[in-house]
């Protein structure tokens, strides 16, 4: 299976891959997938007063799909406001990066992160969890 | 100059050594003949090349020519031997004995048995990928005809004690089937010396052309018969019926002529830089080899560098041809079901990878891939949540994963 360039270029040079304190009140951290089934997706957000996302970091254990999907949630993350965030969409990602059915579940894997993470700020932050709709990877 | 990309997945396909196809072209034009065609010289031709290359491919297995039966390949020489034992014997008892790391030819057709009434024991394999000679002959009842056993695995190189097995399935009146596709060519095999009454190879894994095995039957000690599966002009002693493929069964012969002369050597050569590729990828911390070191063919390594997933690590080992037990391109996302049968758990399953040298492995290309692998694993564990996770000394097994 040949890979688009898209995957191929976050995969040779990903964005954003790194890690922040996660003690900090203003980090949210999402840790999604699971080593048994080949993918673990780390992706980090920090938020500043006004709820806008001003850095996201990511590291991916997984496939060169699982690891461009993350590396491009990292991208469309910065600026948004976690708000905006929640509308990120796992079919936006495999429209961008032109990905198999095959490989749909690392875009799954990536909106849940997305959604672990500003969860993860949220109720640090006295916000009640968003409800995450169960997926079926 | 090396010439990029390496090719190191030997154990799925070689390429064809340019002395087979040589052999093998004028069979395409002018010897064009159907060697079943007995009334003028076309067919006679055709005839004295299977003819000679059936003696080729006897002599490299030890067995006489007239056991040997041409296939389209070890997929239908495992179908052949598997079936055609179980219609042909099945009066006598209706159980087989194989193992959960068979490939998938032999696990299929045995599944097709049961739905026809047979009794199947699937014996798992020991933590070094080897079968556990008690365990075995604890399996056999008096209504088992056949052990089917492999003689060395595709994916980790084992090689299985077969002269062992196959006095254990002769002591209790079973037949010994062994698909040796990794094996022959590349180690010797002697089915006299080893006891094999069925044995299937195949072509393409020793640098003959795709399209074309064989199945060996013995013929005495004792006549061992399989029911044809297919239907026609009663081709190969009538145990495989339809035209013969004779460019590719010259070119079987061929291949199987050049790896009895040059096998010893080849085996010395490629075990060295097996070795060396090995030695030098598991100074990576964290990196095991997969499968029993010493009972090993000469030219695999499979290799598990934890923390890093086997796809996305294949993906970064650029210019090079290898491949994983990693699963991440099915639907399933399960691993490599033989790594799982040797109880490596699925993450080390994941993680793992297959390098398989060939004849036309250089050293350079080792050097290459050793050079390239280390980078590609150090990479991707930066990258890896999980490699900085075991690096601040957290407990993985303790974590609730959201299994998907």
């Amino acid at each position: 299976m040949a890979y688009s360039d898209k995957v191929i270029d976050h995969y040779s040079n990903p964005r954003n891959v790194g890690t922040l304190d996660k003690s900090k009140k203003s980090v949210g951290t999402g840790l999604v997938g699971a080593p048994e089934c080949g993918d673990v997706m780390r992706l980090q957000i920090e938020v500043d007063e006004n709820n806008v996302i001003t850095d996201a970091k990511f590291k991916t254990f997984g496939c060169g799909s699982a690891i461009a999907s993350s590396s491009l949630a990292t991208e469309w993350l910065k600026g948004k406001s976690i708000d905006d965030a929640l509308t990120i969409d796992n079919m936006d990602i495999v429209e961008e990066l032109a990905l198999p059915p095959v490989k749909i579940h690392c875009s799954v894997l990536a909106e849940d992160a997305i959604k672990s993470a500003i969860n993860d700020y949220r109720v640090k932050n006295g916000m009640e969890a968003i409800e995450l709709e169960k997926s079926h990877h | 100059m090396l010439k990029t990309p390496i090719y190191l997945d030997n154990n799925a396909t070689t390429p064809m050594d340019p002395r087979v196809l040589e052999a093998m072209l004028p069979y395409f034009t002018e010897k064009f003949g159907n060697a079943a065609s007995r009334n003028h010289p076309f067919g006679w031709v055709a005839e004295e090349g299977v003819d000679y290359a059936r003696e080729q491919v006897a002599k490299l297995i030890g067995a006489s020519e007239k056991e040997i039966i041409f296939t389209s390949g070890a997929t239908e020489s495992d179908n052949l031997a598997i079936k055609g034992v179980y219609e042909m014997y099945k009066d006598k008892g209706n159980h087989i004995i194989t193992l959960t790391t068979e490939h998938k030819a032999v696990l299929d057709a045995c599944k097709h048995l049961e739905k026809l009434g047979a009794n199947i024991t699937y014996l798992d394999v020991e933590s070094d990928g080897l079968v556990d000679l008690r365990k075995l002959e604890a399996a056999i009842t008096d209504q088992t005809i056949l052990v089917a056993i492999m003689y060395a695995n595709n994916e980790i190189g084992v090689i299985q004690p077969v002269k062992e097995i196959a006095a254990i399935a002769h002591k209790h009146g079973a037949l010994y089937f062994t698909d040796a596709v990794q094996a022959v060519g590349k180690i010797p095999v002697d089915v006299i010396a080893d006891g094999i009454d069925l044995l299937a190879l195949s072509a393409h894994k020793m640098y003959g052309p795709k399209g074309v095995g064989a199945l060996y039957v013995r013929r005495k000690n004792p006549r061992v018969k399989v029911t044809s599966q297919m239907d026609g002009g009663g081709h190969e002693r009538g145990m495989r019926s339809g035209t013969l493929n004779v460019p590719g069964i010259v070119g079987l012969g061929k291949a199987c002529e050049l790896c009895y002369n040059e096998m010893e050597e080849e085996a010395v050569r490629l075990s060295t830089l097996r070795d060396k590729l090995e030695k030098s990828l598991t100074e990576l911390e964290e990196s095991y080899v997969n499968g029993n070191p010493a009972h090993r063919l000469p030219h695999t390594a499979n290799i598990s560098f934890k923390y890093v997933e086997g796809e996305g690590l294949m993906m970064a080992m650029k210019d090079m041809a290898v491949s994983s037990g990693s699963a991440c391109t099915s639907a399933s996302l399960e691993p490599s079901y033989v790594l799982k049968s040797l109880g490596l758990s699925d993450d080390l399953a994941h993680s793992s990878i297959r390098f398989g040298l060939g004849r036309f492995t250089t050293e350079e290309e080792v050097d290459f891939a050793i050079e390239n692998t280390k980078k590609a694993v150090l990479h991707l564990r930066e990258l890896s949540p999980l490699w900085e996770m075991f690096k601040e000394g957290i407990d993985l097994d303790k974590i609730e994963w959201a299994e998907h």
